[in-house]
């Protein structure tokens, strides 16, 4: 039913338009490359492919033809645009009038609703990213939160270690942590569906996985942190596209599964298929949802699993067009809101200058900011995604990450100046960040 | 001041020139250091100190059932050729499938290495030892052959090793720093063991000079991993207990090694030196003491590296040459905490005598975990090596 999808028609209507545009320009890329969408390889390169199943890094394929689908500023654009027919702006200016980039009426929490919202993150609560840092010894917090730990982890409690880690994991016991949140166990099965979707890659090739190749080779080969793991990525997302258990997720995505037709029979549904398999199409950044999971699992189907279950519960929202809190269209308003009413003359300046901040932000909070952050902080960072069942954290940190860096942002005077400023995330903590934002700022 | 290549110091401290420093240079190497630098002085100088260690009746000379030493069996095995020729034979003989290393000793950046497992490819030194017992071998032929580390930790597929920077201000008493922003080499190529792949330099030799030529070499990230992310990995896959029980035994190893050569160091007080350890780490988490050398690469092969060695050389002149002054070689060598800038105190001989020669031997004895880890964290926590 599509009120479960998106309550939202006019965001319902939107989201299926984005996607006839992605469609039409993944079709006619393969048109003008002549490549089918899928094929079945020949038994010679079957046998080539799973002897170099640990290293299809070093495959050097000719992808450059090849382009990403879309990359995050193209869904950028369709969000600005988005209105509601229902909704009468006026264009009289008021106190009330939105300044953003995003036009669109959601309600959106304010910081006394994030305090509440995000209360373990609290001054007086102890955390990690905080209070395990050096000056602090260990006994006035660490110790014991390392020992609550253990305990939720012999108990096997997933409620409880997802009130847990909203005070940050330890690094030992988050791949565990993280797998009861998420509700992976290690059964047999898993294991085996797993091997089955290798067996999928194995056999037939589609044009998605040339995508892919591209992505990983564009974004994680190059990152100092994730390089190392290039094989890793491969080895999930081609499978990933072959999954069509991950089509369950489209019952609450307002996004739907493309749809393609076996050659010659156009239109007929009986010959219609999801193309992928899996029903996402992957755009240039995707990789980095995998990347930063590679630190914490070196087993291909646990990490699998694992990538599997943050992209149906969380990574989906960050692009499609929903009206769910956590979308990425309401984080987007999120993040605008807060900047706006907490620090204006930051934005007010930005925004005379040509420098929107939101096209600066954006681009993190679609990747979760995956691979703009150190990765111990960005570990932290997702454990509160956990732990909250929630991305609002992500335009949350945006918004701080602008309130840390405003005095030199009062003093540029373009948008590529903006850009140089907000180019390296790497030393930021992000936890003293959110904390000074939301509970020790005075608004 | 005068920053010494190795040529330099040779001649500046070789006999005939009788060269004196005078009281305000100070320079940056010290006259003897091929004593750990060069692989088969640094493997005679650790044999040695084992033995002599072994004849007190020190506890850390202990050995366990199979003669092995306990807590200083960190070099791998190791003979020099020709000189130990047949005692390599006998080695060898006794596992027949294990693969060696050769490495010539006077060379750098991988040169000349290479990977043998049949008697018949070193037939070469034998045949000169046999045949010229007489003849003195140049020391530019000499090698030492070593066994190789066939189960190294694999990251992603794929070999690395460390390097790690030691500063070290005077040998008596010991007193070393370690910098906390060391970093992981990896190999361009996935890892086999397999024997097809024993002549391919890229899958087995870790050195940038070598890597940098390889088809999927990396001129962003260099192939080069920060140590602090080998720590955040470790600690997230195998748990924190190993992990720093790991970086504990690095520290011990580069300790004992200095300690290892201190009583033959020349130790002039016009010096200081800054060495490149080489330690790989095998698949069951214990280190190994590959190479130490006197002349660390102090060329950048990408941005952060660059950043990385500005600082290192940055924190090393602070700390031999303290405030920026015209140095005084009669100085204490005892420089504040705040200079230390990235470096952390290894070991500080004085200090370790002050709290109790024993206190060393009763913590490194009782423990698998060693002393508390706090030292090895990223973050700075500066104390002291209880050892």
């Amino acid at each position: 039913p599509e009120h479960l999808k998106e309550p939202l028609v006019y965001m319902r209507k939107a989201q299926g338009s984005w996607e006839k545009r992605i469609l039409k320009s993944l079709n006619s890329m393969c048109t003008e490359l002549s490549i089918p969408l899928a094929r079945k390889r020949p038994v010679g390169e079957q046998k080539e492919l799973l002897n170099k199943w640990n290293e299809m890094g070093t495959d050097e394929p000719d992808l450059s033809l090849f382009r990403p689908v879309y990359a995050p500023k193209d869904f950028l654009e369709v969000l600005i645009n988005l209105r509601n027919p229902n909704y009468e702006n006026g264009d009289s200016l008021s106190f009330r009038t939105h300044l953003g980039l995003i036009q669109v009426p959601l309600k959106v929490k304010d910081i006394p609703e994030l305090k509440e919202f995000f209360v373990e993150l609290g001054l007086t609560t102890g955390q990690l990213g905080i209070d395990d840092s050096t000056q602090v010894p260990p006994e006035l917090f660490e110790n014991e939160h390392v020992r609550i730990g253990q305990k939720v982890l012999a108990e096997q409690d997933s409620a409880a270690a997802q009130q847990y880690i909203r005070q940050g994991s330890p690094t030992a016991l988050r791949a565990e942590l993280w797998a009861l949140i998420l509700n992976i166990s290690s059964q047999p099965e898993e294991l085996l569906y797993y091997e089955q979707l290798k067996t999928n890659v194995i056999q037939h090739d589609l044009l998605v996985d040339s995508l892919i190749y591209k992505d990983v080779k564009l974004t994680a080969s190059n990152d100092d942190y994730y390089f190392v793991f290039e094989d890793y990525l491969y080895q999930v997302l081609l499978c990933f596209s072959r999954d069509t258990s991950v089509l369950g997720h489209f019952a609450y995505n307002s996004a739907s599964p493309p749809k393609s037709y076996i050659r010659g029979k156009l239109g007929l549904e009986e010959y219609a298929v999801f193309y992928p398999p899996n029903g996402v199409i992957p755009f240039h950044g995707f990789s980095m949802y995998v990347a930063p999971l590679c630190f914490l699992y070196h087993e291909p189907s646990k990490l699998y699993q694992i990538f599997r279950e943050m992209y149906v519960r969380f990574f989906f929202r960050l692009h499609s067009i929903s009206s769910h809190p956590s979308g990425i269209v309401s984080l987007c308003l999120l993040f605008e809101t807060l900047l706006q009413t907490y620090l204006p003359q930051l934005f007010y300046h930005l925004r005379e200058i040509g420098a929107q901040p939101l096209r600066i932000s954006f681009k993190w909070m679609v990747r979760a900011f995956s691979g703009y952050l150190a990765t111990d902080q960005l570990l932290l960072l997702w454990d509160r995604i956990l732990g909250y069942n929630s991305l609002e954290i992500l335009a949350v940190l945006a918004a701080a990450v602008f309130a840390f860096r405003a005095v030199n942002l009062m003093e540029v005077t373009s948008l590529a100046a903006a850009e140089a400023v907000l180019a390296d995330l790497s030393t930021l903590k992000v936890m003293p960040l959110l904390q000074i934002f939301l509970f020790a700022t005075v608004t | 001041f005068y920053w010494m290549s190795v040529q330099t110091i040779r001649n500046v401290f070789s006999v005939e020139t009788g060269y004196r420093l005078s009281d305000d240079q100070i320079v940056n190497h010290f006259p003897n250091h091929y004593e750990l630098t060069r692989k088969d002085l640094m493997v005679k100088n650790i044999k040695r100190y084992r033995k002599e260690l072994e004849k007190e009746g020190s506890p850390l000379a202990e050995k366990d059932e199979n003669g092995k030493y306990l807590y200083l069996d960190f070099v791998p095995v190791t003979y020099m050729l020709p000189a130990d020729y047949n005692l390599f034979v006998e080695e060898f003989r006794k596992s027949p499938s294990s693969t060696w290393i050769m490495k010539p000793c006077g060379k750098a950046q991988g040169k000349g290495i290479f990977l043998i497992n049949k008697l018949s490819q070193i037939k070469k030194w034998s045949r000169d030892s046999k045949t010229s017992s007489f003849v003195t071998q140049s020391t530019k032929e000499a090698y030492v052959i070593s066994l190789y580390i066939n189960n190294p930790l694999l990251i992603g597929g794929r070999k690395f090793d460390l390097r790690l920077y030691v500063l070290v201000s005077t040998y008596r008493p010991l007193r070393c720093y370690m910098y906390k922003l060391g970093f992981c080499r990896f190999c361009t190529v996935k890892y086999t063991p397999s024997t097809s792949e024993l002549d391919n330099m890229f899958v087995h030799l870790t050195n940038v000079a070598i890597q940098k030529h390889g088809e999927d070499y990396n001129h962003i990230h260099g192939g080069k991993w920060t140590v602090s992310n080998l720590r955040l990995y470790l600690e997230s896959t195998r748990g924190k207990e190993v992990t720093s029980k790991l970086f504990d035994e690095i520290h011990w190893i580069i300790v004992q090694s200095l300690k290892a050569v201190a009583p033959v160091m020349n130790n002039d007080k016009h010096c200081f030196e800054c060495y490149g350890y080489d330690i790989i780490i095998d698949d069951k988490l214990k280190p190994w003491l590959i190479e130490v050398n006197a002349s660390p690469s102090l060329t950048s092969s990408t941005a952060n590296d660059r950043i990385l060695k500005y600082n290192l050389i940055n924190d090393t002149l602070n700390i031999a040459v303290p405030n920026g002054e015209i140095p005084d070689c009669k100085w204490n060598k005892s420089p504040p905490k705040e200079v230390l800038g990235n470096y952390e105190i290894l070991y500080d001989e004085e200090l370790a005598q002050g709290d109790g020669a024993d206190r060393e031997l009763r913590s490194r004895q009782g423990q698998s975990q060693g002393p508390k880890g706090g030292r090895s964290r990223d973050s700075g926590r500066t104390v002291l090596t209880t050892w």
